[in-house]
């Protein structure tokens, strides 16, 4: 654990791909138990930044820090099992498994059974199927899609998968919830119970950090928000902070806006 | 135990509409009455019979194998029989006279039943060993490497020739024997039996068929458990799609390597087996075609679905071995009754015997366009005829592949 508070620590983190620089030297920490928002306009390099944390695609240069232990460049098994979950942008849930089996892959890094132990059905592996299931539901009763169950996660209305999803990410008990744009696409019905259900993760320990483009909604969850803007950071601080930040309106409006 | 008696009958009503509860109970129902049947219905051929069942048994049990790793993890493995070439190849070498022909100047005479479990470890460690560099590359990358594997090891063995005998094969190989306990020195003497004169021969292989159908038992058992386990998910979840399965947390290398020497170890199962009854072993037995052969089971049966691949496997070795092996014999019969003159006849049934694989492929043509999910599909395969899914790999998405 990190003396400082900080859950999760970017220390000059570049990403190019080819002549492109994605992510340039950005630095900035999420205190352990906040809500924290990443924002910034189309190809800003939010989703990159996600992906260089979670091992997808490492940073090309810099360092991730979780909890003072550096995970940079680290396979995403590896650093979803240390604690960090995360939710895609495009919803990549597992088409053909039902929302419970779904659910329930999210929680392998934390299951113990091994070859042996599924091959002959030990007791050991019985008793933890039982609990993987209980879990499993118990998660989707959280999300409030317990009635999908055993229905195939892309039989599920839009809504539903994006909460599948988020069900799919805590299933693997992480520190660190990772949500990119957990809100595109909802009603602003949905986005409400959405930032209820963003709270009450919170609530229950979880570090948030999100992505998200609707202002308003980022503005009434985060308590501290991050600005990337052609891969740079250009403004951190609390949502007031931001609002009035010169550069961030320009980002968003243009110049002399 | 008593309990689970006593559900039979509710199992029954509940699964009464399910297809794959009522293929398992045809295929047990077709196990323990064919011998029987057999013997009174025809008479003269039931030792032929039983002799093929028995061998189509070595089919169903590489379906099974290879269906973890196509049906369950989505691997495609054109090299399939390279596995079964080793499992034969380790029985052999270790069950006969081989070993003293060798460099090691020495026969080794192990028993089937410890060599069963040495070959499927044999397998399973080539499987390994294969998957390890290759199993970053996927569908038809990984496709066209396990196809040169599957030909670069029956050629190994046909070249090693001081030790594997090469063209000559190794024959003469030591048959089962019951293991001590059933045929122990007790009644004075005189070998505890069951059936009458239970014995491992060609010219009794029920003995051969009752040991298949109990290999194939506890193979559905244990690949079913698999299935059913987190590691069965992790397979399905990778298949589906692997970045998200890498993000939740799934080891993708580890997890498909497994795929890779399970099903290898099938294999190597069922080659130790295949060897032991046929009691020779040739290069010639591996041919690219036993892969081609076990992936049409696999397809052709219901990709992922254990009583699927079954069926599969029993319905192909049926056509090549039964309708096509007849096919020259129904033309002359068919030719002389309708009163075609003889050398009419003769060239219609030549014609007939060349035309062997056409009509193999004629059958398996129609059969996909008619039924593309398969004979026993699995839900999942039923479902994605109507949606494509993701095929991207970790590698493709961190731009290393």
């Amino acid at each position: 654990m990190s003396a400082d508070g900080l859950i999760l620590r970017l220390q000059n983190v570049t990403r190019r791909f080819g002549g492109l620089t994605a992510v340039d030297n950005v630095s900035f920490g999420v205190r352990r138990g906040e809500v924290f928002a990443l924002i910034g306009p189309n190809g800003a390099g939010k989703t990159t930044l996600f992906n260089g944390i979670t091992g997808l695609i490492p940073p090309t240069s810099g360092v991730v820090e979780f909890d003072g232990v550096d995970v940079t460049g680290l396979k995403p098994h590896r650093v979803a099992s240390m604690g960090i979950a995360r939710t895609f942008q495009n919803i990549r849930l597992f088409d053909f498994m039902s929302a419970l089996d779904n659910v329930k892959v999210g929680q392998h890094c934390r299951m113990r059974a091994q070859l042996w132990d599924a091959i002959l059905k030990t007791p050991l592996e019985r008793r933890e199927e039982r609990t993987v299931e209980d879990r499993a539901m118990e998660l989707l009763r959280f999300v409030g899609i317990e009635r999908q169950a055993h229905n195939y996660a892309r039989n599920l209305p839009y809504g539903q998968q994006r909460r599948l999803e988020i069900a799919r990410a805590l299933a693997s008990e992480p520190r660190l919830l990772l949500l990119d744009e957990p809100a595109a696409g909802f009603t602003p019905q949905e986005k409400v119970e959405l930032m209820a259900l963003v709270d009450k993760i919170c609530s229950q320990g979880t570090t948030v950090f999100l992505i998200e483009h609707d202002m308003k909604l980022v503005m009434g969850i985060s308590r501290r928000i991050v600005v990337l803007d052609h891969g740079e950071k250009i403004a951190e601080g609390t949502p007031e902070e931001v609002r009035g930040n010169r550069r961030v309106i320009e980002a968003y409006l243009g110049k002399g806006a | 135990m008593i309990a689970r008696v006593a559900a039979l009958p509710v199992w029954l009503r509940e699964n009464s509409r399910n297809p794959n509860a009522l293929v398992y109970m045809g295929l047990v129902a077709v196990t323990l009455l064919f011998p029987t049947v057999v013997q009174f219905a025809n008479p003269e051929q039931s030792i032929t019979l039983i002799n093929t069942a028995a061998d189509a048994g070595v089919f169903v049990l590489m379906a099974i194998g290879l269906n973890v790793v196509v049906g369950f993890a989505g691997l495609l493995d054109l090299g399939y029989a390279a596995f079964f070439a080793i499992g034969a190849y380790t029985y052999a070498m270790l069950a006969s006279g081989q070993l003293a022909l060798t460099p090691a100047h020495h026969a080794v005479h192990l028993p089937f039943w410890l060599l069963l479990f040495v070959a499927v470890l044999v397998a399973a460690t080539a499987g390994a060993i294969l998957g390890a560099p290759t199993l970053r590359l996927r569908g038809d990358y990984l496709a066209i490497v396990t196809l040169g594997f599957g030909e670069i090891v029956p050629r190994l063995f046909r070249n090693l020739s001081s030790w594997t005998g090469g063209v000559n094969a190794i024959s003469a190989i030591d048959t089962p024997s019951l293991p001590l306990w059933i045929d122990g020195p007790w009644d004075g003497g005189a070998p505890f039996q069951v059936v009458h004169d239970l014995k491992f021969t060609t010219f009794q292989p029920v003995a051969y068929y009752v040991l298949m159908a109990l290999l194939i038992f506890v193979c559905i058992v244990l690949v079913t458990n698999l299935q059913r386990s987190r590691l069965g998910r992790a397979w399905m979840a990778i298949r589906e799609d692997e970045v998200a399965a890498s993000a939740m947390g799934i080891n993708t290398r580890n997890v498909k390597l497994l795929a890779f020497s399970i099903g290898a170890a099938f294999s190597g199962f069922a080659g130790c087996y295949f060897g032991a009854k046929l009691s020779s072993v040739s290069p010639e037995n591996f041919s690219f075609l036993v892969s081609v052969t076990v992936l049409l089971m696999v397809t052709l049966g219901g990709m992922g679905n254990i009583p699927g691949v079954i069926v599969g496997a029993l319905v192909i070795y049926f056509v090549q071995y039964k309708i096509l092996g007849d096919l020259p014999h129904w033309t002359t019969a068919i030719g002389s009754g309708i009163g075609l003159p003889a050398r009419t006849v003769t060239s219609l049934s030549d014609l007939a015997t060349n035309l062997n694989f056409v009509v193999f492929g004629l059958i398996l043509v129609v059969t996909m366009l008619l039924r593309p999910q398969g004979l026993v599909p699995s839900r999942v395969r039923q479902e994605e005829l109507t949606k494509g899914v993701h095929d991207e790999a970790v590698a493709d998405v961190r731009g290393l592949a």
